[in-house]
């Protein structure tokens, strides 16, 4: 009796959509809020190093007498922490891949002088 | 009475991914005696607690495991919670449970296809898969990850889920449980299947108290010890919340159990978005434990009962952290089942009690 249910639903499955995606035909889009690596719109990083404080991995290195701000990409986990903790909300997840490589990188980012905010 | 032989078993196995490693000592094709073995795949994460502070712990804690992801820093977090006097909002503790029961299905949707795959159940086994994608695509859409949710923080979680979105939610349960239904019937009726289990490796429920057994296992011996129903954070909310039993205590009772509580989780699920309060989501934690404050927690992971012990010393580290795992809970349990059943039905027994050895190792 119970196997006549299963064939019914294999049969079923046979001539339905297929549950899985063709990739790379076809690309899941990402939704609202996922996760991804982590990127840094530089422009308005104030430096503060409260992503650097709060990563559980040691892996951003917010530096102001060099200006740069630095991520390990190897080592983030991707658990949002920073993201959640920056003030400027300069610091965002993008879900899309990255490229592949072929060993492990720094990611290095070169700071600009923010003007002085007009008080 | 044949001559005793040592046959291993593991720690790389085909029905098992876990290592584990079993010494079968077997005469004629009667296990007589088992010594198991783990240690493959320890990796000293509760150590990790004297270099990572109380709130960055939480990614550590849920890395114990890829299943109980959920669960571990769920209980991690309400330990810490207990002896830092956080008061967690309302909301926040139906989310937790919410997700934590999400994650019960989609455990015992993984184990059901990896035991339909050992009968030789190809096609049930991609049936049980598809139905856990679909939860999986839950976790994704609500939390941004898959398996690790990153979503609970000390003081509550860190994501809302929208009332829209729960209703939506509850109809992926509704699809799920129609063509679950189906599944679990099969299964549960099917000559093969009873063939294999009926009967194997059972424990009386006398031996399930002497040996501590927790969770399914243990249900399945008729012991109804659920730490959900203790009514702590949002099960207390709930109508009525019975364990799972049942009285045979064999291979067959075991799959019996977790085949029930995934409808049980579903039902849980869809009363709590019912009943969820509005309001918000987590409050601030500030400062560091106590020294000397500690606090000890159990929860119920899909595997059974978790310990969990936290000790403060006045630094934003904790001094020590402690967990006790179902499976470590159950291998005690697991011997004593294995002792006397033909060599055939080994990899039955270990997988109908699903153990997870990385998070007991951790
Ligand atoms: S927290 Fe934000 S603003 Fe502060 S250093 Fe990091 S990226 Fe820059
Ligand atoms: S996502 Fe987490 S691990 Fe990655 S850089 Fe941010 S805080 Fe560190």
């Amino acid at each position: 009796m119970g196997s006549f249910h299963l064939a019914a639903m294999t049969l079923k499955s046979l001539f339905s959509k297929p549950e899985t995606l063709q990739y790379p035909a076809e690309v899941k889009a990402p939704y609202a809020g996922q996760k991804g690596h982590v990127v840094n719109h530089v422009e308005e990083c104030i430096l503060c190093g409260m992503c650097q404080r709060t990563c559980p991995c040691h892996c951003i290195q917010a530096s102001k007498p060099e200006r740069a701000w630095t991520i390990q990409p190897f080592m983030c986990v991707q658990c949002g922490s920073c993201v959640a903790a920056c003030p400027t909300h300069c610091l965002v997840m993008d879900p899309a891949p990255t490229a592949i490589a072929t060993a492990k990188h720094e990611v290095r980012q070169e700071v600009p002088e923010q003007e002085k905010a007009a008080s | 009475m044949g001559k005793a032989s040592v046959i291993p078993f593991g720690p790389q196995h085909p029905v098992l991914p876990e290592p584990l490693h079993l010494d079968l000592v077997v005469e004629d094709e009667t296990v007589v005696d088992v010594l198991p073995q783990i240690g493959f795949v320890h990796r000293g994460l509760e150590k990790l607690v004297e270099t990572r502070d109380y709130n960055q712990f939480i990614y550590v804690a849920e890395r114990i495991c890829g299943i109980c992801a959920m669960g571990h820093s769920l209980g991690y977090a309400e330990t810490v919670e207990a002896f830092m006097g956080v008061e967690v909002p309302a909301r926040a503790e139906y989310l937790r449970v919410i997700w934590h029961e999400l994650s019960r299905i989609h455990s015992h949707l993984l184990w059901l296809g990896l035991a339909a795959d050992a009968f030789g159940f190809e096609s049930m086994f991609m049936h049980c898969w598809r139905l856990r994608e679909r939860v999986l695509d839950i976790f994704e859409k609500t939390t941004g990850g898959r398996v690790i949710l990153s979503v609970v923080r000390v003081g509550g979680v860190n994501r809302d889920i929208e009332d829209s979105e729960l209703k939506a939610i509850c109809g992926v349960l509704d699809g799920i449980t129609d063509e679950y239904q189906q599944i679990m019937d099969t299964l549960l009726t099917d000559m093969s299947v009873k063939n294999r289990t009926v009967g194997v490796g059972a424990l009386t429920r006398e031996q399930a108290l002497e040996l501590s057994m927790v969770g399914p296992f243990a249900r399945a011996s008729e012991v109804a010890y659920d730490v959900r129903s203790f009514g702590r954070g949002a099960y207390g909310a709930l109508t009525d919340f019975q364990p799972i039993t049942d009285a045979q205590g064999d291979c067959y009772a075991r799959v019996k159990v977790r085949c029930e509580e995934v409808l049980q989780s579903i039902r849980i699920i869809k009363e709590l978005s019912a009943k969820i309060p509005a309001g918000d989501i987590s409050v601030k934690v500030k400062g560091s434990p106590e020294p000397g404050a500690r606090a000890a927690n159990v929860l119920e992971q899909p595997r059974g009962e978790c310990y969990y012990y936290a000790q403060g010393n006045g630094t934003k580290f904790l001094e020590r952290m402690r967990m006790r795992t179902p499976t470590s809970q159950n291998l005690a349990g697991m011997v004593e089942a294995l002792k006397g059943c033909d060599l055939a039905d080994v990899n039955m027994v270990i997988l109908t009690i699903d153990p997870c050895i990385s998070c007991t190792e951790r």
